[in-house]
């Protein structure tokens, strides 16, 4: 019976890597491939084989920007309901977080689903609810669906969601770091299918597999790529099969459509990347947060809020360096008491890092 | 935050656009189905409360078989 966890195989892909006697650095962009290549150590076992792979911007919650985070709280401050998932809670801003404010009786409330959020401004008439829309192109949809329903009008969206393939683009335009490869994000890859990742191996000559998140998975990603640069090819070759159908899901893509437009957002760590962010269209304005209280978010400008103090989350979301050599990691910043995202997020580097390799 | 989890449809309102999805060992939740097209016994992935795919069997096998050929191709040659 096959097994994605089968040690024999395992074994035998990773001989074969060790067999191709290269050197070459590559780049995943999602926190649950991070989470499965520290915790089953194979982030090691690959680099004694001559592939070293990082994680690039792969976090939604760590690639928000310092003033979103203010944004999200001034609203707090405001008296809305914030609802939100629960890494979000935790991100510090410049003076709170809204974990903070929940202590000192602002209304936030941790939802597993929008869905969750849209019950609550149901339930209460009365009280203004934001549901604060983290997320690539896996959860947009979710958002796109509910808004297409109508939920009612105490409820708004502060849109923070993100498009995985320009961000991508933007790591290569920088250059700032050497990358033979790219593994694409499986579950972001059921949504979009396969063809927006193909101006990458054409335009820039990078070669990219999707892979699913299994130890297995991955290793053979890694394998099926080490065979693309062997063989100096560049395509789009998809690992996760059983999940991601060369079209993608072409209902979500519909409704992603039909409720966003693109817009030229930033990330944190990241200058202005073109067309990386959605933006609710005309007709669903009544539902965005931003317009809702304009007259309130107006007041706060991006260079007010600059990263915290000495956190290298940028260096880290640009994969130019590992946690470990940010001097914060594990002595100022932890878990417990996180100075920037990447510590906060369970899909972060540097807290997966630390809940894996500081024990 | 991308996570999502492969569970089995069991129930299916089509009207409400919900379903019952059971993850095994007794978890047992509802999902949204209105991004995808589903049938009861399907195995789908669940995100965020919502199922985004559907997963297909056949592939699931025929990723022992990619990789084997893979590995033995280079092994031949």
């Amino acid at each position: 019976m096959f097994s994605l966890r089968d040690k024999k195989l395992a074994d035998d892909i990773l001989f074969q890597i060790e067999k191709a006697q290269v050197h070459l650095r590559f780049m995943h962009v999602c926190g649950t491939h991070q989470d499965t290549l520290v915790k089953h150590g194979l982030d090691m076992v690959l680099q004694k084989r001559g592939v070293e792979i990082g994680q690039g911007p792969g976090c939604p919650v760590c690639v928000t920007t310092p003033k979103e985070i203010e944004e999200v709280l001034l609203l707090a401050q405001k008296g809305k309901t914030i609802a939100t998932f629960g890494d979000m809670i935790r991100v510090p801003g410049v003076s709170s977080s809204l974990q903070q404010m929940k202590t000192e009786g602002c209304d936030v409330r941790t939802v597993y689903s929008i869905e969750d959020a849209v019950a609550l401004a149901e339930k209460h008439k009365g009280k203004e609810v934001v549901f604060m829309a983290v997320g690539f192109e896996t959860t947009a949809p979710t958002t796109a669906s509910v808004l297409l329903r109508g939920p009612p009008s105490n409820f708004s969206v502060l849109c923070c969601h993100r498009l995985i393939p320009p961000a991508l683009q933007a790591i290569l335009e920088m250059g700032e770091r050497k990358i033979d490869g790219f593994i694409e994000p499986g579950h972001v890859s059921t949504i979009i299918g396969t063809k927006p990742y193909e101006f990458i191996s054409k335009d820039y000559r990078v070669p990219q597999v999707i892979a699913g998140f299994e130890p297995l998975d991955l290793l053979m990603g890694v394998w099926m790529l080490v065979r693309q640069v062997q063989q100096g090819k560049s395509e789009v070759e998809n690992e996760y099969a059983r999940a991601v159908k060369p079209e993608g899901n072409r209902k979500a893509q519909q409704i992603l459509t039909q409720v966003f437009e693109p817009v030229d957002v930033k990330w944190r760590g990241f200058p202005l990347i073109p067309r990386s962010g959605l933006r609710l269209r005309e007709q669903y304005e009544s539902y965005d947060a931003g317009k809702k209280y304009e007259k309130d978010l107006g007041m706060l400008t991006e260079e007010e809020f600059p990263e915290p103090i000495g956190c290298l989350c940028g260096e880290v979301l640009r994969g130019l360096i590992s946690s470990t050599q940010c001097p914060l990691f594990g002595r100022e910043c932890t878990p417990e008491t996180p100075v920037g995202p990447c510590m906060v997020s369970s899909e972060g580097n540097c807290q997966i890092q630390y809940r894996y390799k500081n024990k | 935050m991308c996570l999502a989890i492969p569970g089995k449809i069991i129930e299916l309102d089509r009207e409400k656009q919900t379903a019952t999805v059971d993850y095994g060992s007794g978890t047992k939740r509802k999902a949204n189905v209105s991004l995808v097209s589903v049938k009861i016994g399907d195995y789908v992935l669940v995100h965020a409360g919502f199922a985004i795919q559907v997963l297909d069997e056949h592939e699931a096998q025929e990723t022992l078989g990619l990789f084997r050929d893979l590995l033995s191709l280079e092994e031949g040659g």
